[in-house]
């Protein structure tokens, strides 16, 4: 079995872009406003638009943006921008964002149409009224296909879909295909943005409400934007090619099961020593280790993929060991040790 | 060297022990078989839903006991009901017991809050805005319930016992034939001896059915219904869309046998490639799905000889069946194997289709007959393929088959069948 490293990185959350500001626990950057009455962990100030040719920006929502950035920030960073063709993809995404213009026209005019016309009326107004390369932009595939027509990566493209345990299970199978052989590089990872309506609508009734509260005092999520894509490489490709190893990844472990057994599953995989949470809300794992998301927020398919990034970072950054590990808000329990190359 | 347990690369070899099918012409794999092979289409008027205000009115429906009229299931609701029959199907055949000894991995769409749900909670709304109906929805818990997108997989593991975290596999209409990728190289790595997998597909819903209407996609035609779905044919106009679900076990040889198991069939290989060209269009080369076919038979360790069936992709498209006829020939030269699109009676089961046609091809090696491509009146003589055309046909000799499935955003995945 190869080693699998992490060659790059490629981090978007309200603290910023990059490694750097990701090194430690930042001061949480909360907007309470815009989504009232749930908090959230906003966007960062940044210019994507330098980095994705207009055509393309144009068929893309927010989030596939986010991760269509983020990607290409993680390719750049193994200095692996011309070693796309041939090179595996794995992402971990939720899809959505809506109209929401359109949508609420539509709200507010329904209740006058007669109830009998009214199926038949919301039909007609949807055609009328969705622009066509919408449905593209919402397609959860479409962050991966997205990422193949901006940067290239022309091997493999699959997507996982299904909140956090999704991210975990993207970056599980990444590392075991490097691990087996069966594949030299894979760029693996998810984006989330978490200014959006159709998310909270859904997800409402598991959000924190108010201003902001650590995790460990929260049973509610706050959202935060986040993107997190890593290269994953076996040390020895990596060092043939003469990259530099930010580090090792190890034992990535998912599991899920009945809801009341969780903090069992999550005790049975959580290694010693060091290790950031992932907790999006309340939970076990908290005690003794930094919650990612008291800075980060909750990430849902990205947190993960994003997780894995910081503590691949702060191990470049500082050497030693760093596990990350937590929980889905609604399924899933996961793990992984990031380690200094030996 | 020659273990029969391994396959050409020294691999565990990957066989099939049960198969599910629910499709518009039957409730489970037998029915809908026969359905195909009498060249039977399952298309028909959407009766569901109002769709007279749309350009495609047609589909290949499976109408279920929960569907009210104007208030259909939703798609995460029939997802999870037609792959629990697909999937329960699979597994008593394959008479593996309960808890599942094994992961699923099941190709699935994307789904969302849907118009009915939307409206009920507009009718709790303070107002008619988008922050009113998350405040509304949060008070309605089967929102939370049913809308995360890992939910029909996080109730359909739950009923099946399967181990560890399921995996909701998405690249569009190649979804099905992914999952089943990601479910062999979970055996050949050794994490499991037996993956439950396959595809389910709900998204025939109003605002699906038109948001595929606005990208062009679907077939304008719909008298008769039957005569809409025409791969390969001159007068092809678009794809229609259709519900559906087919359930696999696979196992490793050695895992199959030493329980006794009847072995159906074998996935000898599965090949993919991301095109980098286009959302919705294939690069006009057609290299990435030749080039994912011809990785298929790689992973097989077969020449294109070996191939005496090809189950298309064969959306009914223009574009795609162009394309996919460029391809073949690139991949067989100029006389190719037949290749009959089972979409012209199913409808374009997208997440499922995968899935669906793997089953499919499983079922011509098993009973020596090729399903048709029905509505062949004017076959276009410029892709110069044999397409069965519109009578199954009864074959000798047929060992191994390739399914094709090629997805928005460029995800082309191929998968290669053998017999038992």
């Amino acid at each position: 079995m190869n080693t699998v490293c992490v060659t790059g990185v490629g981090l978007v959350s309200s603290q910023g872009v990059g490694r750097g500001p990701h090194l430690s626990a930042g001061q949480p950057i909360v907007d309470s406003e815009s989504f009232a009455p749930f908090p959230i962990h906003p966007m960062p100030v940044l210019d994507m638009a330098p980095s994705i040719p207009r055509r393309e920006w144009r068929q893309m929502e927010p989030w596939q943006r986010l991760g269509t950035y983020a990607a290409g920030l993680a390719l750049a960073d193994a200095d692996a921008l011309a070693r796309v063709q041939g090179m595996h993809l794995v992402v971990a995404a939720g899809g959505g964002e809506r109209d929401y213009a359109l949508d609420e026209a539509i709200l507010a005019e329904l209740p006058t149409i007669a109830p009998d016309r009214r199926e038949a009326w919301l039909h007609r107004r949807l055609a009328d009224g969705l622009r066509p390369t919408l449905f593209l932009a919402q397609l959860p595939n479409l962050l991966a296909g997205s990422i193949s027509i901006v940067h290239g990566v022309s091997g493999s493209s699959r997507t996982l879909m299904g909140e956090e345990g999704a991210g975990a299970e993207a970056v599980r199978v990444a590392a075991a295909r490097v691990a087996a052989g069966t594949a030299a590089m894979v760029l693996v990872g998810g984006a989330s943005v978490a200014g959006r309506w159709d998310t909270m609508q859904i997800f409402g009734r598991a959000l924190h409400r108010g201003g902001f509260a650590p995790t460990a005092e929260r049973p509610g999520m706050i959202l935060g934007t986040q993107a997190g894509f890593v290269v994953l490489e076996s040390l020895e490709h990596a060092r043939a090619r003469g990259v530099a190893v930010l580090a090792v990844l190890r034992d990535v472990r998912v599991d899920a099961g009945e809801p009341a057994a969780r903090a069992a599953r999550l005790a049975a995989i959580t290694p010693p020593g060091p290790s950031l949470s992932l907790a999006p809300h309340a939970g076990p794992g908290l005690d003794g280790a930094e919650a990612l998301g008291d800075g980060l927020g909750a990430g849902l398919e990205a947190a993960f993929p994003v997780g894995v990034a910081v503590a691949a970072a702060r191990v470049a950054a500082g050497g030693g060991r760093l596990s990350v590990q937590g929980f889905g808000h609604g399924m899933a329990e996961f793990s992984a040790i990031l380690e200094a190359a030996p | 060297m020659n273990d029969p347990m391994l396959d050409h690369a020294g691999r565990p070899r990957i066989v099939v022990t049960g198969i599910g099918m629910v499709t518009a012409l039957g409730m489970d794999a037998a029915t809908s078989w026969a359905g195909l092979r009498a060249g039977r289409s399952g298309i028909r008027a959407i009766t569901r839903f109002d769709a007279s205000a749309m350009r495609s009115r047609i589909g290949g429906c499976i109408d279920l006991p929960g569907d009210a009229p104007g208030r259909p299931l939703s798609a995460g609701a029939r997802v999870t009901e037609l792959a629990g029959l697909a999937l329960a199907e699979a597994v008593a055949q394959s008479g593996l017991p309960h808890p599942f000894p094994g992961p699923l991995s099941l190709g699935v769409p994307p789904f969302e809050v849907e118009w009915p749900l939307r409206q009920q909670a507009l009718e709790r709304a303070a107002a008619p805005t988008h922050r009113s109906l998350a405040e509304a929805m949060a008070e309605m818990p089967e929102v939370h319930r049913q809308q995360q997108v890992v939910a029909p997989l996080r109730d359909l593991a739950r009923r099946f016992g399967t181990t560890g975290m399921p995996q909701a596999v998405s690249t569009a209409c190649a979804s099905g034939a992914s999952a089943i990728q990601l479910a062999v190289e979970a055996i050949r790595r050794g994490e499991a001896d037996a993956v439950l997998t396959g595809g389910a597909e709900g998204s025939l819903t109003p605002e699906t059915l038109i948001r595929f209407s606005l990208l062009q996609a679907l077939s304008a035609r719909g008298d008769p219904p039957e005569a809409a779905s025409r791969p390969f044919s001159l007068t092809r106009d678009g794809f229609v869309m259709g519900d559906g679900a087919a359930g696999i076990v696979l196992e490793s040889r050695a895992h199959a046998l030493a329980r006794g198991a009847t072995i159906l069939g074998e996935i000898c290989g599965v090949g993919e490639r991301a095109d980098t060209f286009h959302r919705t269009r294939s690069s006009p080369d057609g290299l990435a799905i030749s080039g994912a076919m011809n990785a298929a038979l790689a992973d097989a360790g077969l020449a294109p000889a070996a191939i005496g069936y090809v189950n298309a992709h064969g959306t009914s498209t223009p574009e795609n069946d162009k394309m996919e006829a460029l391809a073949m020939h690139q991949v067989f030269g100029p006389t190719c194997p037949p290749i009959s699109s089972t979409k012209s009676m199913l409808g374009h089961t997208l997440s499922a289709a995968g899935a669906i046609e793997a089953v499919i091809c499983l079922l011509a090696i098993r009973d020596q007959t090729l399903p048709p491509t029905i509505n062949q009146d004017d076959t276009d003589p410029a892709l110069e393929l044999d397409v069965v055309p519109n009578t199954a046909r009864p074959v000798r000799g047929l060992r191994a088959a390739l399914s094709n499935s090629f997805g928005f955003g460029g995800q082309n995945v191929c998968v290669v069948v053998g017999g038992a």
